[in-house]
């Protein structure tokens, strides 16, 4: 392994930025959030970056690392071997500073889904089998690389139309739920615009904890939508053989 | 120069936005008060996402004969006896109830095949009690109760650092904190304030803790005239990363030992034997930590100066479904097939005992109108916490820390006063280091005391090397007050930096003075010159004050069990299991 990394670190704000390059020496291991902690610490102490755990757990340092959208903490520095390293924040928020992405939008979003209503109270009694696909979904760190990299949010900035994957996610989690009793189709169908998604999968490839976000999540939520507004008749087969 | 600044108002305050303030502004909004939440990070990212293993809870799902009193039985016996008892009778009684509200607020945990809440076994507790989701958690925990708090009536203000709490005639009066984003301050007026903000783990290099993790409501609250007890208790946790350098001390859950893992030395012994024949593997952590360590020091540790952790017999379907996040963090982060082969592990900071000194019931610190819960706050684990507890401890402690605010505000009704002359003085101090060149550096104050604190303060102390610890931290103290940060307000890491170990500093002092204190070794305490269990020692905490700005150190007796409750354990073994239990 080379000894000396050489960094290329956007530096800017909402105003506009470039990039600075630093050099640093290389340890075993190491990850591209331990190279900028290095620079913090050593050349550019108020370089913004944001963590929380450096174990891949929390979503915090979601960036863009020679044009991917990954975890500044999940990706190794030895993957980049011979190549300067091009760490910058993700394109689809505003950047506050540095790598620190204004992401509250996503929370906005968030508090717009309406919460579980259980039909009963707990201790529930629910089979393994029907709550593996909720856990698939909850284990969703909240990183928002998905939303990041979703094109109808990074290239038509739509976010008025389509909450993104995310949300998907959260959604169909609740939908999902066998003891569940909201109905979340018209939010679907409606402010949340799952209609705009054209199953590209970009989402599902950059999910960071594997989440097969497209086929397990958004396709069943745009059946279940297909279903309720423009195949009645199926519909209530369908209801009827349940 | 006076700066103009947002002020807000509140009923109760919240500083800390782990799983604990989460909880403390549920039952604060239930109970009708305005409520806000500060947190330094986002909503969701707190430490409290790092628990792994799973939450305690005597719900008796896999073995029936579990009951709060063994909980009870075993959290005392793990903690040595220096807990407060009231703490952990509450803590044991209320655990099950915490859980199920979270199924019933959308948490969605592994299932037994009668379609209950899966229970695994953990070190130290006598039945199988950890209702858990695979080794994630303390993420399902934390996304619960953030998907609860975003549709409760509750402000959150997510990246922002309190530096300081105000008092009026003694009463908690409210705090100044600031907004990360772009260093602007605000003001937050408040009838009662509940401290949530966590342990101190970064007082240490090697820690599984996140960054946030600096003790910054304790420091806060202390200096705001609040005890801290037990704060030589800090707990090394047996199973951290070692290799490669980068990730040193990154958690390996416990759950590994809970789903059958084996501890062995260089020489393929399994070395547990030596140490805890009984409970081997699944011993209480100080047990297997110090393992650990006096195996390496024999010269039987692995090649990074650890022991292998063996989980291969369980075979690789069942450990991707049990284990997925350690077989993924092995994968990508050591290049190491848990599946296939042994991997090292190593002790490595987890958790702090010690902490601010509450009523069991209230929270109530002895500064009115402040509360505390959650590992910021003392007394549920005395001298050594069992794994799953602390996220039971915050779940039933952040309840009752809302609970106590609540009860408090509506015996003191009217809003305090803070002067405002005290919160421009204190922006102005926050504000002296920024944009300055000349000074010491934050990240290298930082790393000098947990080179200290490893080499003064580690596992295993002396009276000489903690006089020679305290010495040295004096030392940095006094340097400390010259840290600079460059560049300006806006996301300023090394201007947070400086806060964090200013409060960093404060409490490594008083672990220090309470180390050299406790002339014993008691759970998570290990001292080379006193090695034995003291009965004096188990009769008393030790307590720190602030008094003119010297951290002074008093002794306070535990509190006494009362009969019924002594009764528990002299049954000769743990109830739900002797002949004579409770349980039976």
């Amino acid at each position: 392994m080379a000894e000396e990394i050489t960094l290329s670190v956007f530096r800017g704000d909402r105003s506009g930025g470039r990039e600075q390059e630093y050099k640093i020496p290389a340890m075993t291991g190491m990850v591209v959030l331990d190279a900028l902690h290095y620079i913090q610490a050593h050349q550019a102490p108020d370089l913004a970056v944001r963590w929380n755990c450096k174990a891949a757990h929390c979503g915090s340092c979601s960036a863009e690392i020679n044009g991917s959208a990954k975890l500044l903490c999940k990706t190794r520095v030895d993957d980049y071997e011979n190549e300067v390293i091009h760490v910058r924040p993700m394109h689809t928020f505003p950047v506050i500073k540095d790598l620190v992405t204004d992401v509250s939008w996503n929370y906005e979003k968030l508090r717009q889904i309406p919460a579980f209503q259980p039909a009963i109270n707990a201790p529930f009694t629910l089979q393994q089998r029907d709550v593996d696909r909720l856990q698939e979904f909850r284990r969703c760190i909240e990183c928002f690389l998905c939303q990041n990299i979703c094109h109808v949010l990074r290239d038509h900035d739509a976010k008025d139309a389509y909450w993104g994957p995310r949300m998907m996610i959260r959604i169909s989690e609740l939908q999902m739920h066998p003891l569940d009793t909201a109905d979340r189709l018209d939010l679907l169908k409606g402010a949340a615009g799952i209609g705009y998604c054209n199953i590209t999968k970009c989402c599902t490839v950059v999910c960071p904890q594997g989440i097969n976000i497209t086929e397990n999540g958004i396709i069943p939520m745009k059946e279940s939508v297909a279903d309720k507004y423009f195949d009645p008749l199926g519909g209530l087969v369908r209801k009827m053989h349940k | 120069m006076s700066e103009n600044i947002e002020s807000h108002s509140y009923d109760i305050l919240i500083i800390g936005s782990g799983g604990a303030g989460l909880r403390a502004a549920i039952a604060a909004a239930e109970g009708g008060a305005k409520v806000a939440v500060l947190g330094k990070s986002l909503l969701g990212k707190a430490h409290t996402v790092m628990a792994e293993g799973g939450v305690a809870a005597s719900l008796g799902n896999v073995d029936p004969d579990d009951g709060w009193e063994t909980h009870f039985y075993d959290t005392m016996r793990s903690g040595h006896f220096i807990n407060n008892y009231k703490t952990a009778e509450v803590f044991s009684k209320e655990a099950p109830q915490r859980v199920l509200e979270l199924e019933q607020w959308g948490a969605v945990f592994d299932r037994t095949p009668e379609g209950k809440i899966m229970q695994r076994p953990f070190g130290a507790h006598t039945f199988r009690r950890l209702a858990h989701v695979g080794d994630r958690t303390g993420m399902e925990l934390i996304r619960t109760l953030e998907q609860k708090i975003l549709t409760t009536n509750v402000d959150v203000f997510q990246e922002i650092t309190a530096t300081k709490l105000f008092l009026d005639n003694g009463r908690i009066a409210g705090a100044v904190a600031y907004y990360r984003e772009d260093g602007r301050f605000a003001l937050f007026a408040a009838k009662a304030v509940v401290i949530a903000t966590g342990g101190w783990g970064k007082l240490f290099k090697v820690t599984s803790n996140s960054w946030e993790s600096t003790g910054d409501g304790a420091a806060l609250a202390f200096r705001a005239g609040a005890e801290l007890i037990d704060m030589e208790m800090v707990q090394f946790h047996p199973t951290g990363m070692v290799w490669p350098p980068g990730v040193r001390g990154i958690l390996v859950t416990e759950g590994v030992r809970g789903e059958g893992g084996l501890l062995r030395n260089s020489e393929g012994e399994r070395f547990m034997e030596k140490y805890d024949p009984q409970r081997m593997e699944l011993s209480s952590r100080d047990v297997v930590a110090r393992g650990i360590y006096k195996e390496a020091q024999a010269g039987r540790g692995t090649p990074h100066g650890g022991a292998w952790l063996d989980i291969t017999h369980r075979g690789p379907e069942y450990i991707k479904r049990k284990l997925p996040g350690m077989y993924q963090q092995f994968m990508a982060l050591a290049d190491v097939d848990i599946t296939k082969t042994p991997f090292e592990v190593g002790p490595t900071i987890h958790y702090t005992m010690g902490g601010l000194k509450v009523d069991a019931y209230s929270c109530a610190t002895n500064v009115p109108g402040l509360f505390a819960a959650g590992e910021c706050a003392a007394g549920l684990h005395g001298a050594n916490r069992l794994g799953g507890n602390s996220l039971s401890d915050i779940l039933v402690f952040g309840k009752r820390a809302g609970d106590g605010a609540l009860e408090f505000i509506q015996g003191n009704e009217g809003m305090p006063r803070i002067d405002e002359g005290e919160v421009q003085a204190e922006i102005q101090r926050v504000l002296a280091p920024v944009g300055k060149e000349d000074g010491e550096n934050p990240y290298a104050i930082h790393e000098r005391l947990q080179e200290i604190m490893a080499d003064h303060a580690g596992i295993s102390r002396t009276g000489s090397d903690l006089e020679k610890g305290l010495e040295l931290i004096l030392e940095l103290k006094e340097r400390s007050r010259n840290m600079v940060a460059p560049g300006s307000r806006a996301f300023n890491p090394g201007w947070h930096t400086v806060q964090d170990v200013s409060n960093m500093i404060t409490l490594s002092e008083a672990i220090v003075r309470g180390a050299i204190e406790r002339k014993e070794s008691r759970g998570a305490q290990w001292r080379l010159d006193f090695p034995d269990e003291l009965e004096e020692f188990g009769k008393v905490n030790f307590v720190h004050k602030l008094e003119d700005g010297e951290v002074k150190t008093y002794t306070s007796p535990v509190p006494e069990m009362p009969k019924e409750l002594q009764e528990l354990f002299e049954l000769g073994a743990a109830p739900g299991v002797a002949k004579s239990g409770k349980k039976e």
